[in-house]
């Protein structure tokens, strides 16, 4: 890699994808959310907790508007906001106007007149956080739109490869199962392209459409998953997202499993110091086995920590509390 | 009235083939000559030297949303928008509330036209009861009433029977069938063309072959019935070659472009700007490239805009919940001079036949040349002056343009209808 500029604050005014940023931009996020993960000097795999309570952000307000059901997201964004002292208010959405046919721009300008000093957003629309953004000066954080994008799940997940893997660079990365549906898999192939992985696709066909690879340097669409597995440092499995198929696309949950779920035997084509992640809720049995999600070679606990460290260096860097 | 004289204009005339310096005399709303040099007394004069002078401009294919979505346009507005726009008439799509299904409907459309500023407006019909696709609608009826030609656009003809019904209907009345290719099944809840942008922004593709696949089929359908068989804003490669294959087998088989087809392509969604948003989709360079070349070599028949005004409000919002539509009745002569005659892939007499004699030949109405005795429909234009379309200074109720700010090399000056002057700029 060549030599990077270090930055001081971020290129974006709002976290709307990881396409926009620059690797120097993600360094930054990385960097800032390194101090805000500890760990503990007996543990030798990478395992970390989050700093206590700090005063950086009091007096500030989050919104946390979800249009999509969310548990982690939604819980670590609220416990980063609170680790940095941030008000934290949820827009009800079943409570709200919303119900009441008010159109999402009135709701988000709504808010906005209430000055917050950040929005967070999920939505089941690709582009919504991108159109309010036009129409807002309030940083708006992505917190996963439709198909398109999750930024800060791919912030995590390049935190955690590089506290097992000590680089982002020079990689082998799998990522196996519904690519199509996936927000997770499309943040996640730009951040590792920018920093030059190599990065392998398979699962069901119709799931890994043609064209996939034209998404960024670095990516090519496998045949089949045993093919995408093989060498691999890091496995990336992805929910099969069921809620987003307009129509079945493969036979049954049981039919996938058969040829897509990550079992010991697919895994031991990977290297044998690979890293399995998995941005959860996982379907044990389905897309992942259940002795694969509880070995050793598993970070999910660890994706789910370092997202709360994430999340607090966002909440950091796009509130201003920087200079 | 004193007779009008239009002097000195190149006149391009593709049913004659003429493409010269002439005078154009207007007496009672008629063309009375046409000629090298008229000299006469007690003469109104139209200074025309510099300017294109060409038979009206027809676009076959407008939403004007009257009756039922007025917020969005109305006769009024729309026929406003064609005639800035240099169109002397405008053919208006079915799909209003109430659909243009019945008789009824078709002559209070024809009614309130005349209320206008003189714009011509044809009505097209439904192919179906409220174009359900599931009835065939009182078409001779409607012929009858005034109907220039039958639909059921924003909707596909998905009934392969309804299709063949229809124009079983079409070739013994002499009327054209249109059709917006679209194979459901393939297309259901896309929001754009499917390909590299589509996967790279998250949004539902339109596929390729969901409007290739309805074109073949309609293809056949018209060689077995002899029905005339139109294909509305044609948009891929596929689809065009398929048009072309028939074309060759002399099949009755016809087809238009938008100038937003030929002049973007899918890239314009990256921002989720819903005014890239419409059905068919922009679709890709490669597609593009075939339109273009369908559009020199004879393929393409007629530029039809598929004016589609929304209000803001409609349009205000994410890109997958937008509807699908852009106006384009003001910007479709100046795209079509930046695309095709400014790159010289066109001539004059191409242009002028794709916007006019080709459109006024298929509807089988009045117009499309410079005939003597004709009604004076004229479209006057120059090649150079620069200007700026801005969707605030337009004339359509609705602003829902991704040509907004867009400067132009060349475009409408002066629109007549009957001889009288109804927009002059």
């Amino acid at each position: 890699m060549a030599a990077r500029k270090t930055l001081t604050r971020l290129s974006q005014q709002h976290l709307l994808g990881i396409e926009p940023l620059s690797v120097e931009d993600i360094e930054l996020v990385l960097a800032t959310a390194e101090k805000y993960q500890t760990r503990p000097e007996a543990s030798g795999r990478g395992e970390t907790r989050p700093v206590p309570r700090l005063d950086l952000l009091r007096g500030k307000t989050l919104v946390l508007a979800f249009y999509e059901p969310s548990t982690r997201t939604r819980l670590s964004f609220e416990m980063a906001a609170q680790r940095l002292s941030m008000d934290v208010v949820n827009l009800a959405l079943e409570a709200s106007s919303v119900q009441k046919g008010e159109s999402l721009l009135d709701t988000v300008k709504t808010l906005a007149a209430m000055r917050p000093d950040a929005l967070v957003i999920r939505h089941p629309g690709s582009g919504v956080p991108h159109f309010l953004a036009r129409h807002t000066t309030v940083p708006i954080l992505n917190a996963g739109d439709g198909v398109h994008e999750h930024p800060t799940q791919a912030l995590l997940d390049a935190l955690t490869i590089r506290d097992h893997k000590r680089r982002l660079d020079n990689l082998k990365v799998a990522i196996l199962g519904d690519i199509l549906h996936s927000r997770v898999a499309r943040s996640n192939l730009h951040l590792l392209s920018k920093f030059g992985a190599r990065i392998a696709l398979a699962g069901p066909p119709p799931l890994v459409p043609k064209g996939l690879e034209k998404l960024a340097p670095g990516v090519t669409v496998c045949r089949r998953l045993e093919e995408a597995l093989e060498g691999a440092d890091v496995v990336m499995m992805l929910r099969v997202q069921l809620e987003r198929q307009r129509e079945p696309l493969f036979a049954s949950p049981r039919e996938y499993a058969r040829h897509y779920c990550l079992t010991p035997e697919r895994l031991a084509r990977a290297r044998p110091d690979a890293i399995v992640m998995h941005p959860g809720p996982f379907l044990r049995g389905i897309d992942i086995a259940g002795e694969v999600a509880d070995s050793e070679r598993s970070v999910i606990p660890q994706q789910v920590a370092n997202g709360v460290a994430v999340r607090m260096a966002l909440l950091e860097l796009l509130t201003g509390a920087h200079p | 009235m004193k007779p009008l004289l239009i002097r000195n204009g190149r006149v391009v005339d593709p049913a004659s083939g003429l493409d010269a310096r002439r005078d154009v005399l207007i007496e009672e709303g008629r063309i009375a000559a046409v000629d090298k040099t008229i000299e006469r007394a007690d003469l109104q004069v139209f200074e025309a030297t510099n300017l294109i002078v060409a038979p009206g401009f027809l676009d076959m294919h407008v939403h004007l949303r009257e009756p039922g979505q007025e917020g969005a346009e109305t006769i009024e507005s729309g026929t406003r928008a064609a005639a800035a726009g240099g169109f002397t008439a405008v053919a208006a799509m079915p799909n209003t509330q109430p659909v243009n299904d019945t008789p009824l409907v078709t002559r209070a459309l024809l009614a309130q036209a005349t209320q206008g500023n003189g714009v011509r407006v044809y009505p097209i019909g439904a192919v179906t009861k409220g174009s359900q696709g599931e009835e065939l609608a009182e078409i001779e009826s409607l012929r009858a009433a005034g109907a220039v030609a039958l639909s059921d656009d924003g909707r596909p003809i998905a009934n392969s029977r309804i299709l063949r019904r229809a124009l079983e209907y079409a070739a013994a009345l002499n009327m054209v069938v249109i059709d917006h290719c679209e194979e459901q099944q393939l297309s259901e809840g896309g929001v754009m063309h499917e390909g590299e942008w589509s996967l790279r922004l998250g949004l539902r593709g339109l596929p390729a072959l969901a409007e290739q696949l309805p074109v073949l089929r309609n293809a056949v359908t018209a060689a077995l019935t002899g029905g005339r068989m139109h294909i509305a804003h044609l948009s891929t490669r596929g689809a065009l070659e398929a048009v072309r294959s028939a074309k060759r087998e002399g099949v009755p088989i016809t087809c238009e472009v938008t100038p937003h087809h030929f002049s973007l392509t899918d890239e314009a969604c990256r921002d989720y700007d819903t005014r890239t948003k419409m059905n068919p989709p922009l679709r890709t360079p490669d597609d593009v490239a075939a339109l273009l070349e369908g559009l020199a070599d004879g393929t393409v028949d007629a530029i039809a805009t598929d004016h589609a005004p929304h209000t803001a409000t409609e349009k205000q919002t994410d890109f997958e919940s937008a509807p699908f539509g852009i106006i384009g009745l003001e910007t479709a002569l100046g795209l079509a001079l930046e695309k095709l005659y400014h790159t010289g892939k066109i001539s004059l007499l191409r242009l002028v036949a794709l916007f006019s004699t080709n459109p006024a030949r298929l509807l089988g109405v009045e117009g499309g040349q410079l005939k003597i005795g004709a009604p004076a429909d004229l479209t006057l234009f120059d090649l150079e002056r620069a200007w700026t379309y801005r969707t605030e200074e337009g004339f359509s109720k609705s602003r829902n343009s991704p040509f907004d700010g867009r400067r132009f090399r060349g475009g409408p000056v002066a629109t007549l209808v009957s001889g009288a002057l109804i927009f002059r700029r």
